[in-house]
């Protein structure tokens, strides 16, 4: 499933990254740890996370994260949009909590089409 | 052991102690760096956990490091040298779970005691050694195909 799937059904507001929503997405992750992040998650993931500061566009670009969803509305900080912009990571926020979010993109992801 | 003397690549990097927002700079550039000798992705992954974590590792608790990268064919060796507080127990520091961090460094979702295990979890072979008051010094050697 595209990013852009996501982002339509769940309504996500895209923060960065706009001409990189039509990533493949193979599954997700959600954490808050980055050690924990860095080492189980792989590449192709959509990461849901609480974080906001710069160091997760790192995480991600290096796991090759497909892209990442702030839970809770939380707001990515400047550096971290203009990090991701480079690194060609999207970033989406959504108003949901973590538990939610992610019962939901597990959803989208094992529905049967 | 079937590591040939024919260097693919060679070259070191610095990280500076302390500073967070540069952090992941230097496994950013081995990455790509492996990407282009046409390393093979998981290979090139794998490599990238692993300098990532010991750059955090670097940020939290050193003054700087020195980064060395040298692939040979077979081969990925990387190698942290520190100068820093050291560690004065290292069996205690490779359990996972344990760790050191302040409130500042927890809050940004590091210092959850799992860098030192995905370091040796993603290494082939991983050596660690320490004195207190002068720094660490990391080992790690990746097969590749």
């Amino acid at each position: 499933m595209k990013i852009e799937k996501i982002i339509q059904t769940l309504e996500l507001e895209v923060k960065c990254g706009k001409d990189y929503l039509d990533k493949e997405v193979t599954g997700g992750y959600t954490g808050d740890l980055l050690s924990d992040v860095m080492g189980n998650s792989r590449e192709g993931y959509i990461w849901i996370t609480r974080q906001v500061h710069q160091n997760i566009v790192a995480v991600a670009s290096l796991k090759e994260h497909a892209g990442i969803i702030l839970i809770n509305s939380c707001q990515p900080t400047q550096e971290t949009m203009e990090k991701a912009e480079a690194e060609k990571i999207p970033i989406m926020v959504s108003s949901l909590p973590a538990f939610e979010l992610s019962g939901k993109i597990y959803n989208l992801l094992t529905a049967k089409s | 052991m079937g590591e040939t003397n024919q260097n693919l690549y060679s070259g070191s990097f610095n990280i500076e102690g302390g500073n967070f927002n540069s952090a992941g700079i230097v496994s950013t550039n081995i990455k790509s760096i492996l990407k282009k000798l046409g390393i093979p992705g998981d290979i090139v992954r794998k490599a990238a956990i692993v300098s990532y974590e010991a750059e955090i590792n670097v940020v939290s608790y050193a003054k700087k490091a020195v980064v060395t990268l040298t692939v040979n064919p077979g081969v990925v060796h990387i190698e942290v040298i520190d100068e820093g507080q050291g560690i004065p127990n290292i069996d205690l520091a490779m359990q996972e779970g344990w760790s050191t961090a302040d409130q500042r460094i927890r809050e940004m979702g590091f210092g959850a005691g799992m860098g030192l295990c995905n370091i040796k979890n993603y290494s082939d072979e991983f050596h660690i050694s320490s004195e207190v008051g002068r720094g660490t010094h990391l080992k790690m050697t990746i097969q590749t195909p």
